[in-house]
């Protein structure tokens, strides 16, 4: 440690460090994004050097193309209850492996063999996406070999001449996706929310048992306050992921890109991609592209903005 | 089409993804500015090189495009539905023919590998060029990446040296190949499209293969009352279904029905009493409950499969479907394929089938060894080759008789060669689905609404006049257009 080192040169020092990575993120970031912009101004067909510049065209028919309002329509369905259901699940599950237990003579802790709940919540964020939509996609089959179809089957509550088609149900199809983000995200912020009720000391709970609270109590008037940052993120994160959901939706539902049956899955990246490489418009994929950004910024500042609250310090 | 087990329509998104997209289209943002002199630099140097290595070989009417002895060739195919079995074998006596020295890549990500090479001035000599991850050609044609291949079409031909190789093709494979009036890709697989069904179960139950709509619908009723589903479809894909319900329209109002589609006609669909009767005959099947139970939500493999395992009477695919299928098939499943059964009062006799040249195999004009690429053409249009392909890959070729009588085919191939023999010159093959993706789509949705009941065959037959009226709107539809 040199103490010789004065401000100036220290920053200077940082900047070397720092010019690399801002380089990398300016180029693989900052620069396609630019280009996306830029693209959404032309009728691009992504195939061809080639392409006229057409102004606001793309956005104004973007206005008037059913199939993406549909799109954006099922976005902030999911918005809704993606972070909510995951949320609302993992903080219940959370709450449970670290402050449900009974309350013994030691106090606070979770339920019995909440060290292996917790790994085994984990395990569904260790797959992938791709192997989920094939799990998935074999619990949702359409016929009898479905495990969900074959189960109800058994019980005797589905026709085996006339098995649930999941997956190609216009009413079913979104909530079919929906129940898998949230199965596979649930483990994540569970172990999150753990991690952050861990740090919460524990004679703050001993003090509100002492008081007579019950766990109800004892959850919303202590753990939730207190978790209120890891909530935020969360639910900043899952939005996100609810404005994205291409790669589900791609896989497992019908059409090309997914967004089966008859658009009643659609998401906007599915409908950007369709344009971009199946109908040689890129440039129209573009300026979805540009739509997308547009609101998934929005959306983060108004989630940050929205569940602002005090700050407890403990 | 017909590029089998990635058929278009079928790639649903596992090839290419979009963080692929966007980390090549940033890493092509970096590389383009520094590399564009390096480039350059590259192509100019290499022309040297390729001048050097094209020495003066005599042409002769055994070697019309003088192939150098010792020379290389370098081969890449699309390994997708029909395997690169046969292109081994190719190689391996063109080598011993020629005395060159082949390499070989098999790959299914044909853009990614390649592109940077046809960037680079140093491209391959042949490759097949096909798959979900094709270059396309209209693309590869603007920037003459694509040599013409009229050469080899004038060229004799390897087993009748009287004839030229354009002689020996089926009909429709030069047209298959043509871009901006230039012979550039030579679509060497010829597919054939409609129904399937297993010999053996048609024989254990006594049914004879349906020639009529009538006659189709009862074996489909039969197969309900043995406990097995008449029609299997592969539901998550309707492109198949739409082969059936197209294939229909075109033998009821014979060629001219399906040129009023291909040509964006108004009345395609739209009061046109040949449409409308071929998709409620199609819709028939759906309210008598005949659908494999489950179909509209399997995949293909999966409706395929299932079929195979006698779940199903009939199911529609093009004649890839032997080879895709081959390690799901029982041994004694024999395969066999069965044109689309006739409606009452039909244009087109029963034999008439969808027919067409697929799986486009070029030369890039930049080849360091373009002899013995041309030169590989034609020996793929030979009667030898030829039949290796269809032994390797179960599938037909481009050649006509192009299989040897002695070689024993797998029957679902046999059926279909001896099917395209019966059609005769009744042969027909839908474009509008290339022409415009946008129209075939919407086609594919309102099939899927239809097969799961939830429109009726009047909706339908609205949705789809719909859709053609759209594509008017299409830039290219005063391109195309077909007579």
């Amino acid at each position: 440690m040199s103490h010789v080192v004065n401000s100036k040169g220290r920053g200077g020092f940082i900047a070397g460090f720092l010019i690399l990575p801002l380089a990398l993120y300016l180029t693989f970031v900052i620069w396609p994004y630019v280009q996306t912009f830029g693209y959404s101004f032309t009728n691009w067909t992504g195939q061809s050097p080639t392409f006229d510049f057409v102004g606001l065209d793309n956005y104004s028919a973007l206005l008037k193309d059913e199939v993406f309002r549909g799109a954006l329509l099922h976005n902030l369905l999911l918005l809704v209850f993606v972070p909510t259901v995951t949320i609302l699940i993992a903080l219940f599950f959370a709450f449970m492996l670290n402050a449900g237990g009974r309350s013994g003579a030691g106090g606070v802790q979770g339920v019995a063999g909440s060290a292996l709940y917790k790994v085994i919540y984990f395990f569904p964020q260790v797959l992938s996406l791709a192997i989920l939509a094939v799990l998935f996609g074999a619990v949702y089959r359409s016929d009898e070999g479905g495990l969900l179809n074959g189960f109800l089957t058994k019980l005797g509550l589905v026709d085996p001449a006339h098995p649930i088609e999941w997956l190609n149900e216009p009413n079913f199809v979104l909530w079919c996706l929906l129940l898998v983000v949230v199965w596979h995200g649930v483990g994540f912020y569970l172990v999150l929310f753990s991690a952050a009720m861990q740090s919460v000391p524990k004679d703050i709970y001993e003090a509100a048992l002492l008081d007579g609270a019950g766990r109800a109590q004892t959850f919303f008037k202590v753990t939730l306050p207190l978790l209120w940052d890891s909530v935020q993120t969360s639910a900043v994160y899952l939005g996100i992921a609810a404005m994205d959901m291409f790669v589900l939706v791609s896989t497992m539902t019908s059409g090309q890109f997914g967004g089966g049956p008859d658009h009643h899955s659609e998401v906007m990246a599915t409908v950007l991609m369709r344009n971009f490489l199946y109908f040689g418009k890129a440039g129209y994929a573009c300026a979805m592209g540009v739509v997308m950004l547009v609101l998934t910024l929005i959306l983060s500042a108004i989630t940050l903005r929205a569940t602002r609250r005090e700050h407890v310090e403990f | 089409m017909g590029s089998t087990s990635a058929h278009g329509e079928n790639s649903n998104g596992e090839g290419f993804g979009r963080r692929d997209l966007i980390k090549r289209s940033a890493a092509l943002g970096l590389i383009a500015v520094p590399t564009m002199s390096f480039l350059s630099a590259c192509a100019s140097g290499s022309d040297e090189t390729t001048k050097g290595n094209e020495s003066k070989v005599a042409i002769t009417k055994e070697n019309p495009f003088g192939v150098a002895k010792g020379s290389k060739l370098d081969v890449v195919v699309f390994k997708g539905g029909y395997g690169d079995d046969y292109a081994k074998a190719w190689e391996a006596a063109f080598d011993k023919k020629w005395g060159t020295t082949s390499s070989h890549l098999s790959t299914q990500e044909i853009t990614s590998k390649l592109q940077p090479r046809f960037n680079g001035g140093n491209p391959p000599d042949v490759v097949d060029d096909s798959g979900a991850q094709q270059i396309k050609l209209d693309v590869l044609a603007t920037g003459n990446q694509l040599a013409d291949l009229t050469a080899v079409l004038d060229a004799p031909s390897l087993d009748d040296p009287s004839k030229k190789v354009r002689d020996t093709l089926m009909a429709g494979t030069v047209e298959g190949g043509m871009i901006g009036g230039k012979f550039v890709a030579l679509q060497y697989v010829y597919t054939v499209w409609g129904l399937w069904y297993s010999g053996k179960l048609f024989k254990e139950k006594g049914w004879a293969p349906p020639k009529t709509w009538p006659e189709f619908m009862d074996i489909c009723q039969k197969a309900k009352a043995a406990g097995i589903g008449g029609l299997a479809h592969q539901g998550k894909y309707p492109y198949y279904i739409n082969v059936a319900i197209m294939d229909l329209i075109a033998k009821k109002g014979g060629l001219d029905a399906m040129k009023a589609i291909d040509n964006l006609e108004p009345n395609a669909f739209a009061d046109n009493p040949v449409a409308l009767e071929a998709v409620e005959a199609i819709y028939e099947i759906v309210e008598k409950d005949l659908l494999m139970p489950g179909t509209n939500g399997l995949t293909h493999t999966e409706s395929q499969t299932q079929w195979n395992q006698g779940k199903a009477a009939f199911i529609t695919s093009g004649s890839w479907l032997e080879n895709e299928q081959l390690k799901q098939t029982p041994e004694d499943f024999d395969m066999q394929f069965l044109p689309m059964p006739v409606l009452p009062g039909s244009k087109l006799p029963f034999e008439a089938i969808r027919a067409g040249a697929g799986e486009p195999f070029i030369v890039p004009e930049k080849a360091a060894n373009k002899a013995g690429g041309l030169e590989f053409l034609r020996s793929m249009l030979s009667r030898e080759w030829s039949t290796l392909f269809a032994q390797q890959a179960n599938s037909l070729t481009v050649l006509k008789d192009g299989v040897d009588p002695a070689v024993k085919l797998r029957p679902g191939t046999q059926s279909a060669v001896a099917a395209l023999k019966a059609a005769g010159d009744n042969t027909f093959n839908y474009r509008y689905a290339d022409w415009y993706s946008a129209m075939g789509t919407e086609l594919e949705n309102a099939s899927n609404e239809l097969m799961a009941k939830r429109i009726q065959p009047k909706e339908w037959i609205k949705r789809a006049q719909a859709a053609v009226d759209k594509a008017t709107k299409d830039p290219n539809a005063k391109n195309n257009k077909r007579s």
